[in-house]
């Protein structure tokens, strides 16, 4: 291959410039410090005061927040290089990470591009070569047939070649149309009838391709690395199986199950498919494997360093970045494959600001509290954010990597979820709950992972959560002496206090602490002793404990003790705004304190909130497709789920405005989804719209139990209004293009949820 | 700071030197056991009395208030301190059994509890007893709030909810020199003295109601809840022939809006109680007159608190040493006795409370000529080194007698009352046993204006013993008897003492003091140290003024 060199031939690197942001930045920092390499941050107008600029030596503005205008800026990146004197850039993953043009004008400037050589880029970055190239190399790729002949007699025959299950595939398909299973023989003349005639309809064309279908597989990937001098060698495989909306939130390595053969097999194919490109660097080539036999073929190669690649470096005691970074510079491989030792367990969980439940829709807005665990030797916890920060609707939502190893499976599990239980986040919704039901369902602790586990264990892993006794008793007490507490916080003059209990002479302080808790009220009454932190509780109209509780700091934030008759136990705790939250082994409880009427009457009279609707995600407001006057109406669903985007100014009101989503492009549609019981947050009165996404297979969205989708008119007749009673000219321009709020958190005690949530305003 | 510094390793050294005092009694002896059982009977009554008291009025009353979303006036103090703020409710068991009708706590609360960090005085109207109405004792009690924080420049806040003087009693309320008037009169001169005035009128504020609000500093109202008019509209319509409604006539919007006569327009009590914390919040409530607190480190008594019990118990003719309770009082047991051998029935000396140095005053028994000179040295001790004093009651009066008399008992005695009545700074009384004649001067009792002053269940009040003044009585009516040349008859003395006995049995007892507002509220023994470490507290806010003592009698 042309890229292999055969001399020694060292470049020197002492600065770098990280062509990134967020958790994969900084790390890519922390290693460059490490090897006493100077760093170059470049940031975004929303970045100003990221964590990744604040580490870096310097750093430079390169744009506003939109991530066309700053860090995909190939020009101006290099730029920053050229100016701040970086030998090399690091494009992290996503962005640049695999733009051919960008690599090669890189090259033209003499900036060394951390990453493969261009033609490695482009070679894996196109499906068809990609599979041409591994099937030469003896990879083996998925049984297909993609040829011109498309007779009935002849797909029949390949068919039959390939083996059913089978997929049939319009080859202009897209979206889940003209795409059809046969499961049987029997079935596949019926199937492809059906199939054509969608994709004739959809499409105008009907030529299919035939691929063999693997029910519900397993996803594993291959670390590999390269030298510029044709070395090359795999560091294990991972399983990314379990995935939802196609994105991984939980990896692990080495996969489960696996047999040496298997995972010796697994490990040459991929050295073979980088080898077969020239490949140099970091890269990752993904298999699927099938569930029962473990056979696998090649899926496709990704040219870059992996979000997960913490647990391969866990597990085999290495630092990848280092590694790009002397390969980079021109240095061979430090190792070789046999001095690869595999040891012990390693798992990621990505902790995102989503909402599992609403079909995992993404959250953006500040992080107004976040308490991560403490890295330890065997602990890392890879994050670009802090308390304060805002998770940005422009980029991925992701706010943590927690990584962990265990000298073995069982103890990695044990150990990520006890450290997922130490995660305290308020102000946004996460997905830490879910990881935790996800890492202790028991099909996961048993390994059977695979690419349908989320939808095929839904009902165990969105199962409605129920508040304890011991819980309601832990919020009720846990707020009323975390209010004590603050309220005496800044006083300047605090005379004498003689007891810690609201002592009243000859007789006992009774509070009610009212909440809210998935929508349910609950009442719990206090009556405070008159010993130093004790109380009698009563939950509902249960029986009165006798309780005794404290609230003290530490370094992984507050610590609720609670001793229940003869329990005692340590949860955390924390206040935010309305909300109370208590973090034990389940994860986050959180309840909800009525707001105090004032506030809500006061709000009310300032926003209508007849004429709000609140988003379920955050988003820009595109276009508007009504006009003025304009009666919608709704029924017609089936004309609006396909491609609203593009049927501007729809009469029948199915589809009223386009909100370019983040990610990606939502619509408002006229379905409704129903206000989510066990979302854990006050609503406002009006049902949210359905912001579904155009690009996703319909069935999937969201995953829900129950699956309802209720049109319901009056909602969205309220929304139509409410983008109308807006500046009408200003919208009707087609060019005005307005933030939609993000849930965005207001100072306690200054809105209603209602107005926290706006959607078109 | 210098001088602070050195006051403070002044109080560490004192503090660290002090010995501990006080002995564990043995809890098994028959002695100690009954006492316990008496006091705790006392004790639990005391509970269970106030536990109605805090009721409020009848049901129907209480249903009525809440179902207007109205919240009961304790909930009320409670939204309006800062959450977990200890609360000195005082006088709770006022008026109790002295109206044909029940009026529990007067139909007033006044408490001190903490808002944003400040002790401040709170008057509450309880409009389910009675509409809130003023009886005597509601005058008195609201009377008695405001002389307590204008000794101890405590921010007033008024929970107005009132219907005014309570008419068929007027001829007690209206006209005198301390009845109705005397609010207004001392709202003026509090603020005069720049101590805050709030108002939030949550109900009706009517005649002169209306001036509660009218002459705060500052005043809050809640729409379609709170009124302030000097005439209702029943009295517009009689006088005038106007029909109009009372929110019309003097509600939020109209005193809000147009007679600019309130400050803050409240949706209900919440807002209401939300806002006058923020009127708080935003007093600029200087502490450079408030009195330094030292910061040293608060050490419980070495000694149970509930020891008190056994060793007090409820019969008053049972001695026990007054330093055991001093022992279950102050910080960590420790006691610097002044003058230990001299004048030995009262005990005197140096100890801490929550942090603070006090100087304490107790009975051990009737007071001699050494002893109050003893007394009055250590009074004005205190007054020179700026120490609050505690006083506890436990005295049958001065001792009588020839000898006490040329010794001159009179003049001796009358320096410990001319010591405590011109000693300026804060003042704590607690009755823990008798309090008697003259005994009830010298030991700082209601008339020498105490700061505070509170009673134990057991203890009693009275001008001398009912056994004693039966025999002063009985032995007059015998003399003249014998000089009128009638018999004497056991029967003739049963007649006189029996009444008045009971008389001052009924008399004496705590309930009767309390519901009079002799004493700002009964305390149960294992309370006291923290009504005692409230009340200082409360007493601080004011500055430690200067004594300037009158003649002593040499």
């Amino acid at each position: 291959h042309a890229g292999v060199k055969t001399d020694l031939q060292l470049r020197n690197i002492d600065k770098v410039l990280i062509a990134n942001r967020g958790e994969i930045a900084c790390r890519v920092m922390r290693t460059a410090k490490k090897l006493g390499i100077r760093t170059v941050a470049v940031y975004s107008d929303a970045d100003k005061h990221a964590m990744h600029v604040e580490m870096a030596d310097e750093a430079y503005h390169i744009g506003p927040a939109p991530s066309a205008q700053s860090y995909l800026n190939a020009n101006k990146i290099l730029e920053v290089a050229k100016k701040s004197n970086s030998q090399a850039i690091h494009p992290g993953y996503g962005f640049l990470s695999e733009n051919v043009e960008f690599c090669e004008k890189c090259a033209n400037e003499g900036v060394i591009f951390i990453g493969p050589p261009p033609s490695a880029i482009r070679d894996m970055g196109i499906k068809s070569t990609s599979k041409a190239i591994m099937s030469s190399a003896g990879v083996p790729i998925v049984k297909g047939y993609h040829g011109e002949d498309q007779s009935i007699e002849r797909l029949l025959a390949e068919a039959n070649k390939i083996g059913f299950p089978l997929m049939i595939k319009a080859v202009r398909g897209g979206g889940g149309k003209g795409m059809r299973i046969a499961m049987t023989e029997d079935e596949f003349l019926s199937q492809l009838e059906s199939a054509k005639r969608e994709s004739l309809k959809s499409f105008g064309d009907e030529s299919m391709l035939l691929e063999q279908y693997i029910t519900d597989p397993r996803h594993v990937e291959v670390q590999v690395f390269a030298d510029m001098y044709g070395n090359a060698v795999h560091l294990f495989e991972r399983d990314c199986s379990v995935q939802r909306r196609h994105q991984k939130i939980i990896e692990e390595a080495p996969a489960p199950g696996l047999s040496e053969e298997t995972r010796h097999a697994l490990g040459s194919a991929a050295v073979r498919a980088a080898k077969a490109v020239g490949y140099v660097g970091a890269g990752t080539v993904e298999f699927i494997l099938h569930r029962v036999t473990h056979d696998f073929h090649f899926m496709e190669m990704n040219t870059r360093l992996q979000v997960e690649h913490p647990i391969t470096e866990m597990i085999t005691g290495t630092d990848l970045v280092e590694w790009q970074l002397r390969v980079a510079a021109g240095e061979p491989l430090p190792v070789k494959q046999e001095d690869i030792v595999r040891r012990g367990w390693a798992v990621e969980c990505r902790i995102y600001a989503e909402e599992p439940a609403a079909g995992f829709l993404p959250r953006a807005g500040t992080l107004h509290r976040l308490t991560q665990p403490t890295p330890e030797e065997f602990v890392r916890v890879e994050t670009g954010v802090r308390e304060g920060q805002e998770v940005s609707v422009h980029y991925d939502p992701m706010i943590a990597k927690l990584v962990v190893w265990g000298k073995d499976r069982n103890q990695a599990l044990a150990k990520t979820r006890r450290k997922l239980s130490e995660y305290q986040v308020a102000g946004l919704e996460t997905n830490v709950n879910f990881l935790l039901r996800l890492s202790g369902a028991s099909a996961f602790v048993s390994g059977d992972v695979h690419t349908a586990f989320i939808p095929q264990h839904e009902r165990e892993l969105f199962a409605d959560t129920v508040l304890s006794e011991h819980t309601a008793i832990q919020a009720a007490l846990g707020y009323l002496i975390q209010s004590q507490l603050s309220s005496t916080a800044n006083d300047t003059w605090k005379g004498i206090s003689v007891s810690s209990n609201a002592w009243r002479p000859n007789y006992q302080l009774r509070k009610t602490v009212n909440f809210k808790f998935n929508e349910k009220d609950m009442k719990v009454n206090v009556e405070y002793e008159s010993a130093p932190n004790t109380y009698k509780v009563q939950v509902d109209e249960g029986e009165w404990r006798q309780v005794e509780a404290t609230l003290t700091n530490t370094d992984l934030g507050l610590k609720l003790t609670t001793k229940v008759d003869d329990k005692t136990s340590n949860v955390g705790f924390l206040t935010y705004d309305q909300e109370v939250h208590v973090y034990d082994e389940h994860g986050q409880t959180v309840v909800h304190l009525p707001r105090p009427k004032y506030q809500t009457a006061a709000s009310s009279e300032s926003t209508s909130s007849a004429n709000s609707a609140a988003s379920p995600t955050p988003g820009v407001l595109e276009r508007v497709l009504v006009n003025k006057g304009d009666k919608p109406t709704t029924g017609n669903r089936r004309a609006s789920t396909g491609r609203p985007a593009a049927s501007g100014g729809q009469r029948n009101g199915a589809c009223c405005a386009t909100l370019r989503g983040s990610p990606p492009p939502s619509t408002l549609l006229s379905t409704c989804k129903p206000v989510r019981p066990d979302a854990g947050r006050e609503r406002p009165r009006l049902s949210p719209l359905v912001l579904a996404n155009p690009r996703a297979d319909p069935a999937r969205i969201p995953y829900r139990s129950d699956g309802r989708r209720a049109p319901v008119p009056l909602a969205l007749l309220r929304a139509v209004d409410l983008i109308l009673s807006l500046e009408t000219a200003e919208y009707q321009n087609k060019e005005a293009r307005r933030t939609v709020g993000a849930p965005a958190r207001r100072p306690a005690g200054v809105a209603t949820r209602a107005a926290r949530t706006p959607v078109l305003v | 700071l210098v001088k602070g510094v050195r006051r403070l390793n002044a109080a560490w050294r004192r503090y660290s030197t002090a010995s501990v005092i006080g002995t564990e009694p043995n809890r098994n002896d028959p002695y100690y056991q009954e006492n316990k059982a008496k006091m705790e009977e006392l004790v639990q009554e005391l509970r269970l009395k106030t536990s109605d008291a805090i009721k409020g009025g009848p049901e129907e009353a209480i249903k009525r208030h809440t179902s207007r979303g109205k919240l009961l006036v304790r909930d009320r103090i409670n939204r309006l301190v800062d959450e977990g703020s200890d609360v000195l409710e005082l006088s709770t068991l006022a008026a109790t059994g002295m109206y044909k009708d029940q009026v529990p706590s007067a139909g007033i609360v006044t408490a001190i509890g903490k808002v944003h960090g400040h002790d401040c005085m709170i008057v509450a109207n309880d409009a389910t007893v009675k509409g809130g109405t003023y009886f005597p004792a509601t005058i008195k009690k609201h009377l008695r709030a405001q002389s307590i924080a204008q000794e101890c420049r405590l921010p007033c806040i008024y929970l107005v909810d009132s219907g005014g003087a309570h008419l068929p009693d007027q001829a007690d309320v209206f006209p005198d020199r301390e009845h109705f008037g005397r609010i207004f009169y001392n709202q003026a001169n509090m603020s005069a003295e720049g101590i805050p005035q709030i108002s939030v009128v949550m109900g009706s504020c009517t005649a002169g109601g209306a001036y509660i609000p009218s002459m705060s500093d500052e005043s809050i109202i809640i729409k379609n809840q709170g009124t302030i008019f000097l005439a209702g509209p029943p009295l517009v319509k009689a006088a005038t022939g106007e029909m109009v409604s009372a929110e019309d006539l003097g509600g939020a919007d109209l005193h809000c809006r147009q007679s600019g006569v309130t400050d803050h327009y409240a949706q209900d009590d919440e807002h209401a109680l939300h806002l006058a914390r923020n009127v708080v919040a935003n007093l600029n409530w200087n502490n450079d007159q408030k009195t330094r607190i030292y910061t040293q480190k608060v050490e419980e008594p070495v000694h149970d608190i509930n020891d008190l019990h056994g060793i007090v118990g409820a019969n008053i003719q049972r001695p026990f040493d007054i330093r055991e309770v001093i022992a279950r009082v102050v910080d960590g047991s420790r006691f610097h006795e002044f003058k230990q051998l001299y004048g030995e029935t009262l005990v005197c000396g140096f100890a801490s409370i929550y942090g603070h140095p006090v100087g304490v005053i107790g009975n051990n028994g009737v007071l001699q000529s050494d002893s109050a000179l003893k007394g009055a040295h250590f009074i004005q001790l205190c007054a020179a080194r700026k120490i609050p004093l505690l006083f506890l009651q436990n005295i049958t009066g001065f001792m009588v007698g020839r000898e006490a008399e040329a010794g001159g008992i009179a003049k001796n005695g009358a320096k410990m009352v001319t010591a405590v009545s011109c000693f300026k700074g804060p003042k704590i009384t607690v009755l823990v046993g008798g309090s008697f004649g003259a005994g009830n001067y010298g030991m700082c009792g209601r008339a020498y204006s105490p700061n505070f002053l509170y009673m134990w269940p057991n203890a009693r009040i009275s001008i001398m013993g009912g056994p004693q003044a039966a025999t002063v009585l009985s032995l007059v009516a015998k003399d003249k008897a014998q000089r009128g040349g009638k018999p004497w008859t056991d029967e003739d003395e049963k007649k006189i003492r029996a009444p008045l006995e009971a008389q001052f049995e009924r008399e004496g007892l705590p309930y009767f003091s309390t519901a009079r507002l002799w004493d700002d509220g009964i305390v149960a023994p294992q309370d006291t140290r923290k009504v005692i470490g409230l009340s200082l507290s409360a007493a601080l806010n004011a500055p430690f003024r200067d004594s300037k003592f009158g003649v002593f009698r040499m």
